[in-house]
């Protein structure tokens, strides 16, 4: 699979996921993870190589597919309600029901989409500009979930809060993937969070954009916090943490002896 | 709490008094420098001259400035709303985008007083014709602004309502348009004060009728037959219409800017 036009291209990516599934991509900046994500949404297309979705092409496929992006990206002249409604009113096809009922379904639909995502009823009066960073990004979550996805893809979506907050975010995240069991794909520069999320880890190179190594992760779900401070935890952040370095170096240009010493040194 | 009501009006007062103190300095420049220099009141009239002949034509003042100011926002309402049908289409194709634009920035470049005289003669020397003169001239801004918020979409905005099957129609609707709001406000001041430009531009080549005028004509009349005082009184009220004019607008702005669009 080969993309060319001012993104990361990618090369030779070989990659399955099962439905259902919870994977994470890391890798170095520019590795082409994010082009990845929004191949398999169909909002971009491959000059080469064969990538399906539940058999079909991406975004022709009956699937549906919701995308975070690292940025809340919400419409400031909406509230967070209006704003978690829009993947509704854009649904072409539940509009041509668009009766007094749906019109209700909808709304207590979005009203417990709010709450699921730890907002309370009164934020969803509220407009973008009166929450916080954290706030944003579980309004963007929320307007994800709302369609009742099969996959969500997941572009950095914690990237810019602070730790604690992130941990936080990721129970979360986990908590409701766990209910639901979409197929996730999550990239992140973050390895504590790819391994506590996820059941799959993948790292990815650069120059060529590929994968380089597929970690399992086989913590039982449903996740705690206490997770992070398990050795075994820490010993399959390590191993990431060295693939990941070596993929950094193999981009550098200084390949040999990378692995084995990144891996040993962090392990 | 009287203390913080206090302060604010101190504050008022500090950024009011400044300017109301140079203006009482200049006026009195002004009166004094008529007196000592004697000029003549067909050239230099005096501040009082002008004030006594502001009052005893203020009715004929009134009917002129409420005439221009129904010119001024016929031409700009019909211009905003012009302007936004004109940027959908230039925000959905390229090709018109192209095509239109040359001739756009040729309506901006051609000078008003040139194509004034050219509407009166189409339109007949009327109400009609000043209104569409200051159509012409508030127009541009309001096309070239908006176009540019409607095409300034954050691409995974786009990506976003793509994802979720978006017809184009939706994508302009709910996307596009909301987010050209605050470009069309900037537009629209802009264009708010040219269209008591265009009014008056309008009515002075136009005219129209003895009995129902505005003060662009009212200016040229006065002008003609030596009335400096009353044309002094005119290019007052012209200015105050202008300034009413774009801070309403500004206003009405600054309200939709900070109810929906979290301006600083």
């Amino acid at each position: 699979m080969s993309y060319s036009d001012a993104l990361p291209s990618l090369a030779d990516v070989d990659l399955s996921v099962a439905k259902g599934e919870f994977v994470s991509i890391v890798g170095p900046s520019g590795c082409g993870k994010s082009t990845l994500l929004r191949l398999v949404a169909g909002l971009r297309t491959a000059t080469s190589g064969q990538l399906t979705v539940d058999g079909d092409e991406p975004g022709r496929s009956q699937t549906r597919a919701a995308f975070v992006f690292q940025e809340p990206n919400l419409l400031p002249w909406r509230t967070v309600a209006g704003n978690v409604r829009l993947p509704l009113e854009l649904d072409r096809t539940s509009e041509a029901s668009n009766n007094a009922s749906s019109k209700a379904d909808s709304q207590a639909l979005v009203e417990r989409t709010i709450q699921l995502v730890g907002l309370s009823p009164e934020d969803a009066a509220k407009r973008p500009s009166e929450l916080s960073g954290g706030m944003r990004m579980r309004v963007s979550l929320a307007r994800a979930l709302v369609t009742d996805p099969d996959i969500m893809l997941l572009d950095e979506p914690f990237a810019a809060l602070d730790d604690i907050l992130r941990q936080q975010l990721n129970e979360e995240l986990q908590r409701l993937w766990w209910s639901k069991r979409w197929t996730g794909l999550f990239v992140t520069h973050n390895v504590s969070e790819a391994v506590f999320l996820s059941q799959r880890v993948l790292v990815m190179s650069r120059v060529p954009g590929t994968i380089l190594k597929s970690v399992d992760v086989p913590f039982d779900f449903p996740r705690t916090p206490e997770l992070r401070a398990d050795p075994e935890f820490a010993r399959l952040t390590g191993i990431v943490s060295g693939h990941l370095r070596s993929a950094a170096n193999l981009a550098g240009g200084n390949i040999a002896g990378a692995e084995v010493s990144a891996a040993e040194g962090s392990a | 709490m009287p203390g913080a009501s206090k302060s604010k009006l101190a504050q008022v007062l500090r950024a009011v008094a400044p300017p109301l103190i140079l203006l009482v300095v200049l006026l009195s420049l002004w009166q004094f420098s008529v007196w000592w220099f004697d000029l003549k009141p067909f050239l230099v009239p005096s501040p009082v001259r002008v004030a006594s002949a502001a009052v005893s034509t203020f009715g004929k003042l009134a009917t002129a400035t409420k005439v221009s100011a129904a010119a001024a926002l016929s031409g700009f309402a019909a211009s905003l709303i012009a302007g936004v049908v004109i940027a959908f289409f230039f925000s959905q194709s390229r090709l018109i985008r192209i095509s239109c634009y040359p001739y756009a920035i040729f309506l901006q470049t051609v000078p008003i007083v040139a194509i004034a005289p050219l509407v009166i003669n189409w339109f007949g020397s009327g109400f009609r014709s000043i209104v569409i003169i200051t159509f012409v001239i508030s127009l541009f801004p309001i096309i070239t602004s908006t176009t540019t918020g409607m095409l300034t979409v954050d691409p995974e905005l786009l990506d976003l309502f793509r994802l979720n099957r978006a017809s184009r129609w939706q994508i302009w609707l709910k996307l596009r348009l909301p987010n050209a709001v605050p470009h069309l406000i900037t537009g629209a001041r802009t264009s708010s004060g040219l269209s008591v430009v265009g009014a008056l531009v309008g009515e002075y080549f136009a005219g129209f009728g003895v009995n129902n005028y505005g003060l662009g004509f009212l200016i040229g009349r006065n002008t003609s037959q030596m009335r400096t005082d009353e044309l002094f009184a005119a290019v007052i009220a012209s200015t105050l219409l202008g300034i009413t004019i774009f801070g309403a607008v500004s206003i009405v702005g600054a309200f939709i800017l900070n109810r929906w669009y979290d301006a600083k």
